[in-house]
């Protein structure tokens, strides 16, 4: 289908029924009951997690095939963030004019800091990116507030000139819509206790990520693609072999730092807002951690990746210590203390440590990520121990 | 003039002469073989053909173009294809893919905007790629993973990636050296057949006489990076210089 071999195209399925179903399956626990606060499946966490997949399968076309790791995609986020901001304050509070020009723009700024940081490999091409990034970050924050807002951000405001939705100063700011639609409106279903919110955005998001997803395939499979995994083997033997890899390395570094501007062309189609904090190096940082976490080079670990670190950020960080001592109200009362004492610095504001340590997990048993820990979980349940198999790249 | 013309090529590694006025004719359609003890400079001579390494003085012509100053890639699309001294191939990818990247590269090499039809289909690469695998009698090891195969077959696919790009001059540095007997025996079978099947010239490093005089056309012995003679094969054998500084070693 669509040029796809069966295997790729049982996975696009999969992912297409997984984006479709996301409302039902991310809210297992029914409303009001103790655990309900698990459930992810409501909009704005939902919309993270499409958006963020959509980054991290950008990256991962670079960092995956390549073995380029960039330490600077967050500017591409960020730019393009910015310039969905600015369409919809001229142009038009439609979203599709704004992700459209998102993609453009961190297509053209990726092709100026690529040129550049394509000049080095290795460490020193991580560290160029970074520079790169920062520079944008400290830029965007300070000289070019004209343009971004500065410190405050950069958000639609009432009288936004919007020249092809007509001039219009009372009333509510227009929210980001598509073709009247607006990206909050919602279809809120409740079956027996369980609550079901589908969202436009959400799906639009969605949709976007198949579209993403399947052109990622694609390159995966392409000779473009077999090109760059040549380049991540053995970069030196492959200009004896007559290719000029720069181009090669440029086009790729492009199409990624397009995938990021277009997830920062959807954040604010979201939430029509854009900060420079989006562009800092803990947002670079970031979108590394996802494509390790889900698998490197593989097709949809970055997603899984981008899921698991939104979860966690979203609900690990929800659990305070009232709540643990209503978990473990059932233990002897210093028990019950010494248990949420050990626990307490995992939750919370301490999230970070548990996806520390998550993080250091997979490095050290599992190089491969949640990718690999699947064909491991698969190859037990079908009891072959087949380890001679190929990477695969699922 | 032969297509390929060493002039005068010299290269100082800090305070060591590796080449010093190196002159070498290779004709269009031999095989020329150039021996040499370890350390003498073979090597880098081959360095100097294909961009890898700047001669600091001489000037290398293939076919009437100066190689000199141009990128490797660029070279290469002129049609020198060169075997490396330890197998260089992708041990990443399978051997199919391998043979594939060639080819590709070939066809696309320069990355020109046309060239994103080719992006797309790669039917006919696979099946060059296939066919050249079954030359090379390797059809059957086409979905293992390149890095796990014996070091003669990584020659082979090494050699049939070169032989893939229909090259004019093909480099083959020490192709049998690490070898087991069988293997090597092997590897001239294939180098006889290249030979006698196509139009190529092949400029081969060898240390294993047995291989040298059984497929050179032309011999040039390398002593302490210049050339001590160039003869062919029934002089070399005879000549009592080439036996102190070379043959007298080995045997
Ligand atoms: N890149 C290099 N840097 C410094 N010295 C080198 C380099 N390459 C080769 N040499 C030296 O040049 C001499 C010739 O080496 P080489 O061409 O590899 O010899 P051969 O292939 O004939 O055995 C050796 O002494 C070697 O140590
Ligand atoms: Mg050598």
């Amino acid at each position: 289908m669509l040029g796809l071999n069966k295997k790729d195209t049982s996975l696009l399925v999969a992912v297409a029924l997984l984006v479709a179903l996301a409302p039902i399956i991310l809210n297992p626990f029914p409303e009001g009951s103790a655990l309900a606060q698990f459930n992810a499946g409501y909009p704005d966490l939902m919309q993270r997690f499409v958006i963020f997949g959509i980054f991290a399968v950008g990256f991962n076309i670079l960092f995956g095939l390549t073995g380029y790791l960039s330490f600077g995609h967050a500017a591409f986020l960020g730019a393009g963030s910015y310039a969905g901001v600015w369409m919809l304050k001229l142009l038009t509070i439609n979203v599709i004019p704004a992700i459209l020009i998102s993609t453009v723009v961190a297509g053209l700024f990726s092709i100026l800091i690529g040129y550049i940081s394509l000049r080095r490999s290795g460490i020193y091409f991580s560290i160029l990116t970074l520079a790169f990034a920062q520079m944008s970050f400290a830029l965007a924050a300070s000289v070019l507030t004209p343009i971004t807002g500065g410190e405050t951000g950069l958000q639609t405001a009432l009288d936004d000139p919007r020249i092809l939705d007509g001039a219009n100063t009372t009333g509510n700011i227009p929210a980001p819509s598509l073709f009247g639609m607006e990206m909050s409106d919602s279809l809120q279903v409740n079956v027996a206790g369980w609550l079901w919110t589908f969202n436009v955005g959400y799906y639009l998001a969605g949709v976007i990520l198949l579209i993403a997803f399947y052109v990622a395939i694609r390159i995966f499979r392409s000779p473009f693609g077999l090109m760059l995994r040549a380049i991540k083997s053995n970069q030196q033997r492959l200009t004896y072999t007559g290719l000029n890899t720069r181009p090669y390395m440029l086009a790729c570094f492009v199409i990624s730092g397009m995938y990021a501007g277009l997830a920062g062309g959807l954040m604010v189609a979201m939430d029509p807002l854009a900060g420079a904090e989006r562009m800092q190096w803990t947002a670079s940082g970031e979108v590394v951690l996802m494509t390790i976490l889900g698998g490197i080079g593989t097709l949809i670990g970055p997603v899984l990746g981008a899921g698991l670190i939104k979860y966690f950020e979203n609900i690990f960080s929800k659990i305070n210590s009232n709540l643990l001592h209503e978990w473990f109200a059932f233990l002897p009362d210093g028990l019950e203390d010494f248990v949420v004492a050990i626990i307490y610095p995992f939750i919370g504001k301490g999230w970070h440590l548990t996806l520390g340590l998550m993080f250091m997990a997979v490095i050290i048993f599992l190089p491969g990520g949640l990718v690999e820990l699947g064909q491991k979980i698969a190859r037990k349940m079908s009891g072959k121990s087949d380890d001679k198999q190929t990477k695969s790249t699922e | 003039m032969g297509i390929l013309d060493v002039k005068d090529v010299g290269k100082r590694f800090g305070g060591l002469q590796a080449l010093g006025d190196v002159n070498l004719s290779v004709q269009e359609n031999t095989c020329h073989a150039i021996i040499g003890p370890n350390g003498a400079g073979k090597s880098t001579l081959l360095n100097c053909l294909i961009g890898k390494l700047i001669p600091d003085t001489g000037s290398v012509m293939f076919d009437g173009q100066s190689v000199l100053g141009r990128n490797p890639y660029e070279i290469n699309q002129m049609g020198i294809s060169r075997v490396f001294q330890t197998p260089e191939i992708f041990g990443d990818l399978s051997v199919l893919e391998n043979m594939m990247i060639p080819i590709f590269a070939k066809r696309d090499g320069s990355f020109k905007l046309d060239a994103v039809s080719g992006f797309l289909s790669h039917r006919d690469v696979m099946e060059q790629a296939e066919e050249m695998l079954v030359d090379m009698n390797m059809a059957d090891k086409r979905h293992m993973h390149a890095a796990s195969m014996s070091r003669g077959d990584k020659r082979r696919l090494e050699i049939g990636m070169c032989l893939s790009q229909t090259p004019r001059l093909l480099l083959l540095d020490e192709p049998t050296a690490g070898m087991a007997r069988a293997d090597t025996n092997n590897t001239i079978d294939l180098l006889k057949q290249i030979k006698e099947e196509r139009d190529i010239t092949i400029a081969i490093i060898e240390h294993d006489m047995h291989v040298v005089f059984s497929l050179a056309d032309r011999i040039t012995v390398l002593a302490q990076g210049t050339p001590l003679v160039e003869d062919t094969p029934e002089n070399i054998k005879g000549n009592p210089k080439v036996k102190e500084a070379y043959l007298g070693e080995t045997q």
